[in-house]
């Protein structure tokens, strides 16, 4: 990351005339730059993390059962509401035999909630599960890091 | 059946198509890693679309109507659970299994569990077993489809598709595989809604030919005109109201010629070679078990507990079932890491729930237009003669034939998916290991089934296919989840587990198979055996497991890492696959890899 000068050169160009030799670098004036090649801060606070990691201390142990336990509770949660929303569907159907005989717009509700509604849930459901996974990973590269 | 020349065309033009495909990219497939992995870097929405393609097998393409069909709404879990699989996938396998870079299942068992020889020879004994439960019915489906459009014996269809998956796995390797799935998805997808849209307006505008009535009537379906049934395997038919028909062949085991009258009562049987003729308005007789009149057919659950039990079972099967079939989880390695392994499966979920709304309709639209199927048993044909019954003439003929493509392309699919992974699991696992022992290894795990499909009496697809899930979902998916998630356990534990779960499921088939042959009935839970033993491979792993403690493999901690960091992290470590390539290809390959870093 270059931190020089950067007025003067996009002065010139504004200007329609190339910035001339005493503009960019003047011998009379040399000017303290800062020169950041790379951002070295995140290397030097996420090796102490990451050794523990790759090590498995107790510390990093526990990181790493927590990032699991996250992501396992995450899934089952997200599981048990899918089977839960499309198992309670053939009981439904068997103790209020009524309620599949429903049209709408003359097809058969049963018909819709079987063939048409659990594609969209189960995208759905996969989007939500993504994102938050990601988000679990995030904050875990986060922590290491910094 | 009369040719239908329309349908010659599309067949030769997807198998161009995918010739094409597979031999344009496997110029630049060199080495056995080339060749296995397409390097690692498909990108994930090709990657989706791959695996879509290869999972939307004959039992999605024509299975799903068959059943629909003869079912009812009671079909539509079919649907529901091919797609669910996909989700389990995600939430417990996907990222995880991507980043223990094992490559098949057997490899997971030994990276995973320290797993010796012959347990990993016992994994890819299941590999194999679960390959070929599965092509078997989709090469038999091949039969069917190219009987029913083209004048050609049942053995016809298999051959041809057995002999182009072939060539193309053993011309092209994974990569090649990559390009011709994903145009074979959005083949697909179009093979099923360009018909969908058509006939479904057909129907709305109410030019189609006669139907057999109402789907919300009382009564079973009945013929629009008269008609004339060919047995040409023995079926055992129900009728719901006494029913009078022509019959010349053997019905019940006595010659019949001429007027017969079947009463409700009684099931009925038909020899092969039976001709029935039944006059316009006659209620359509169905095979028996399945659903006879059109209320229960429009609702379901309306074969009580049992059926519920049944469905239970099977969305349990189909539930876990996908993560343990081999040619899913080797896409899933193309991936470049965890994260892409989950976006793909998202893109997976959308790809399958777009596909999977078309096969009810078409399903439900030939209860109307080609009852007569219900009389053969054989359902799996009714997306492929719907267009001629809806549409006659030319327009008919040419949706039947872009069908038919759609078919062809699903067979080719599934099948070089399985061929592909199952000979590579061959390979390393059985024979050295080079890349000529994997293109044998292709060769086998083609014929053997293809001898099998021919041998073996054909079966509803989507029934033969619920087997294979079954027995994923008792073997494979208990090794997946609890070495994902648990460290205790050992391989001692899911070798015990995965012959528990698998040896029931077998023996459930087994008794299936019986079954069909002496016409018997089994009860529900060993037709669709998961929901015991998925609980009881689980079971047993883990107690097994813990007996065990002992030989929980050393470095669990450090695989445990590997699995669940985060990518960007960089714990995640390859596997090499053991013994595969000669040493001078592997040596290459390592050079390879070293430049680019």
């Amino acid at each position: 990351m270059w931190r020089a000068k950067p007025a003067s050169l996009t002065d010139g160009a504004q200007s329609g005339k190339l910035p001339s030799a005493e503009q960019i670098d003047s011998p009379t004036k040399p000017k303290r730059q800062r020169v950041v090649l790379a951002d070295s801060r995140q290397q030097k606070t996420g090796i102490r993390p990451r050794v523990e990691l790759a090590q498995q201390t107790s510390w990093g142990e526990m990181l790493i059962k927590d990032l699991i336990g996250a992501q396992l509770k995450l899934g089952l949660a997200i599981g048990l509401v899918v089977l839960v929303l499309l198992g309670s569907l053939p009981v439904a159907f068997v103790v209020a035999p009524g309620f599949a005989e429903v049209t709408v717009a003359g097809i058969p509700l049963a018909w819709l909630l079987l063939g048409v509604v659990p594609f969209p849930l189960l995208f759905g459901a996969g989007l939500l599960y993504n994102r938050i996974a990601e988000r679990h990973e995030r904050a875990f590269v986060d922590m290491i890091e910094n | 059946m009369e040719l239908n020349a329309w349908a010659l065309v599309a067949v030769g033009l997807v198998g161009a198509a995918t010739f094409y495909l597979g031999q344009h990219s496997s110029r630049m497939a060199n080495s056995t890693h080339d060749f296995l992995l397409a390097r690692r870097a498909v990108r994930s929405q090709r990657n989706a679309a791959a695996i879509s393609g290869e999972y939307l097998s004959a039992a999605s393409f024509l299975g799903i109507a068959g059943v629909v069909l003869k079912d009812g709404a009671d079909a539509l879990w079919y649907p529901i659970g091919f797609a669910a699989g996909f989700l389990a996938l995600m939430l417990f396998v996907a990222a995880p299994l991507r980043r223990s870079g094992a490559y098949t299942l057997p490899d997971f068992m030994e990276g995973r569990l320290a797993a010796s020889r012959p347990i990993r020879g016992f994994a890819s004994f299941v590999v194999v077993l679960i390959g070929v439960l599965y092509l078997v019915p989709q090469l038999q489906g091949a039969g069917l489809a190219f009987a029913t459009v083209l004048p050609a014996p049942v053995w016809v269809g298999a051959t041809v598709v057995a002999l182009v998956v072939m060539v193309n796995v053993v011309a092209g390797g994974m990569r090649s595989i990559t390009v011709v799935q994903a145009f074979q998805y959005w083949l697909k997808l179009f093979a099923i809604s360009l018909p969908a849209f058509v006939l479904g307006a057909v129907f709305v505008g109410g030019a189609a030919g006669p139907h057999s009535g109402g789907l919300d009537a009382q009564a079973p379906p009945v013929f629009p005109e008269r008609t004339t049934v060919e047995i040409e395997t023995p079926v055992v038919l129900q009728v719901d109201e006494a029913t009078l028909l022509h019959a010349d062949g053997v019905v019940n085991g006595a010659p019949a010629e001429g007027e017969v009258f079947w009463s409700a009562e009684v099931s009925h049987e038909v020899d092969a070679g039976t001709t029935l003729r039944f006059d316009a308005g006659a209620p359509v007789p169905s095979v028996e078990g399945s659903v006879p009149d059109n209320a229960s057919w429009l609702v379901p659950g309306s074969d009580g507990a049992g059926g519920l039990v049944g469905t239970y079972s099977l969305m349990l099967a189909l539930f876990l079932g996908t993560m343990g079939l081999p040619h899913i989880l080797v896409r899933f390695y193309t991936n470049p890491d965890g994260k892409a392994a989950r976006r793909t499966t998202v893109h997976v979920l959308l790809l399958l729930g777009l596909f999977y709304l078309f096969p009810t309709m078409l399903g439900a639209l030939s209860r109307m237009y080609v009852p007569e199927l219900l009389v053969t048993g054989e359902t799996d044909a009714a997306v492929l003669l719907l267009p001629s019954a809806m549409l006659p003439g030319v327009a008919g003929q040419v949706l039947a034939a872009v069908i038919f493509a759609g078919a062809f392309a699903a067979f080719l699919a599934a099948c070089s998916g399985l061929v592909f992974s199952v000979a590579g699991v061959v390979a390393t696992d059985l024979l050295p290991g080079r890349v000529r022992d994997f293109r044998v290894a292709s060769v086998l795990t083609a014929v053997i089934p293809l001898a099998l499909a021919v041998a073996l009496r054909p079966t509803d697809l989507t029934l033969s296919i619920g087997m294979a899930f079954a027995l994923a979902a008792s073997t494979f998916c208990p090794l997946l989840v609890l070495g994902i998630w648990w460290r205790g356990l050992t391989a001692r534990g899911a070798l015990l587990g995965m012959l528990a779960g698998g040896g029931l499921v077998l023996a459930a088939f087994g008794l299936t198979l019986a079954a069909g042959y002496t016409g018997g009935s089994v009860p529900v839970l060993v037709q669709q055996p998961a929901l015991v033993s998925v609980p009881v491979a689980f079971l047993v792993m883990i107690i097994a497991s813990k007996a065990t403690q002992r030989a929980v493999p050393p470095g669990v901690g450090a695989l445990m890492l590997g699995m669940h960091a985060p990518d960007p992290l960089g714990f995640v470590q390859d596997r090499e696959i053991p013994r595969f390539g000669r040493a001078e290809e592997r040596l290459r390959f390592s050079k390879r890899r070293h430049d680019e870093r």
